[in-house]
């Protein structure tokens, strides 16, 4: 369980967010701009809130109050970017082991082999990254990210830079993770159609601020002819 | 044509062995100036940039002769290191290495000091949620995507210190078979009569040592770049 309680001041915009993520797939869904990609930066450590907390399960991982911040690094936060940022001078397999390597963690064949099994990748393990398409590369992005063993994984926009083929290519291997139902998601969207197919729960941010949190049927169909 | 003495020999391994060294010992500083000028801002540092730079600008006896009054012997810094590592540096080639490291180091840290500034950041982040550590994340990503710009760097470097002559023969002067490189030798031959022969055998030689410099760096930072971004 997430909980995120933060405040902070990005430019014009006054970011003041507060919701519980349950167990599942929670879908951070607004328009752009709305500071969406800001939140997950604060649940990853790669912002700092002005106030506020964030905790999870029983790990405070930032606390303003207490002067805890903890680093990204020691967050184990997997965090798939919209534009994947898979390292380029590493091999695809390099890529998938960068965050078992960096954390010391043995090498588990089982483990490596379930998550390539899972996303369909095992043909692209010696290819350089400039080398896949764009749906493939946000499937390595999100098995690098799986790999590193995470209590949480953040997508932003994972689909938003790929054309409608590839979204329609990597959206069931999405599916199959949330049905596996080991990692709890957040998942960033402002795609009316992508929220529906992948999450459980909805907060909907507007303007910095949590305007809803509930199920999908927070999604009207009036979000789609506004969208998308 | 190539039939260099012995003398010719020692002088053009000699300037081999400076040049190495030079750019050896430079390069660690070069990361690290080259990396405190490309991502953090703190007090002095056009100062510290302005300093990095002077000996590209100084005349080089300037420098040659700032060396020898702070890393003579008896001078402050040359004596601090003569009793606590043993090293001496005024006369001996191993002043001439500090000369041409100091000659080459603007040289040095300019490329450098780009490629750590053209990085992504975002990567570094992404390496960051991954697990990896300040230092794990300089010596992962941060490192090896900065290359291309490392070896045209030691490149340059190592070019600039084959070739130095201003600041060495000041601060080491000219002494057969300690301090006495290609250039200073080219020097010598041209003050005695008879001697163009041999000049002419020591200028082809730096030539062609300059050119396969530079062919060398042209062909590593085409592999990098390749091995990085496929172009």
């Amino acid at each position: 369980m997430l909980a995120v309680d933060v405040e902070k001041q990005l430019g014009a915009l006054k970011l003041d967010v507060r919701f519980d993520a349950a167990p599942g797939v929670t879908a951070l869904f607004g328009p752009s701009g709305a500071g969406k990609t800001s939140v997950v930066n604060m649940i990853a450590g790669l912002l700092t809130p002005d106030r506020g907390s964030i905790v999870i399960d029983d790990t405070v991982l930032f606390d303003a109050a207490r002067g805890i911040d903890v680093p990204p690094h020691r967050r184990r936060i997997g965090y798939v970017f919209q534009d994947g940022r898979l390292f380029p001078h590493l091999s695809v397999r390099q890529n998938l082991d960068y965050g078992r390597r960096m954390s010391g963690r043995p090498r588990q064949a089982k483990e490596f082999e379930g998550v390539v099994a899972l996303l369909d990748i095992g043909h692209l393990l010696d290819r350089r990254p400039r080398m896949l398409s764009g749906g493939e590369r946000q499937r390595i992005a999100v098995g690098r990210a799986l790999l590193m063993g995470p209590r949480l994984l953040l997508l932003d926009e994972p689909l938003a830079s790929l054309d409608a083929a590839h979204k329609r290519e990597i959206l069931p291997y999405l599916v199959r993770l949330r049905d596996d139902g080991k990692i709890p998601m957040v998942y960033v969207s402002h795609t009316v159609a992508e929220v529906r197919r992948i999450a459980t729960t909805v907060v909907r941010l507007n303007a910095g601020k949590v305007v809803a949190a509930d199920g999908l049927d927070l999604l009207s169909d009036a979000d789609i002819d506004g969208l998308d | 044509m190539l039939d260099l003495t012995p003398a010719e020999w020692t002088a053009v391994a000699l300037s081999l062995r400076i040049a190495v060294v030079a750019t050896a010992c430079a390069l660690p500083f070069g990361i690290v100036i080259g990396w405190l000028l490309a991502r953090t801002n703190f007090w002095g540092k056009s100062v510290l940039d302005a300093i990095v730079f002077l000996p590209l600008v100084m005349p080089p006896v300037v420098t040659g002769y700032l060396l020898l009054i702070w890393f003579g012997r008896k001078a402050p810094i040359g004596a601090f290191f003569d009793t606590h590592f043993g090293i001496v540096f005024s006369f001996r080639w191993t002043g001439a290495a500090l000369a041409c490291g100091i000659m080459g180091f603007p040289l040095m840290v300019r490329p450098i000091r780009l490629a750590l500034e053209a990085i992504d950041r975002k990567l570094e982040d992404a390496a960051a949620t991954l697990g990896a550590n300040r230092p794990w994340v300089f010596l992962t990503v941060t490192l090896p995507l900065a290359l291309p710009g490392i070896i045209a760097g030691v490149v340059l470097c190592f070019a600039r210190a084959l070739g130095e002559f201003g600041a060495t023969i000041t601060f080491v002067s000219n002494i057969p078979g300690e301090t006495q490189t290609i250039s200073t030798l080219i020097y010598t031959l041209t003050q005695v009569p008879g001697g163009d022969a041999a000049a002419g055998r020591l200028v082809l030689i730096a030539i062609v040592l300059a050119f396969a410099a530079l062919l060398a760096s042209e062909w590593l930072a085409r592999r990098a770049s390749i091995r990085f971004h496929g172009e």
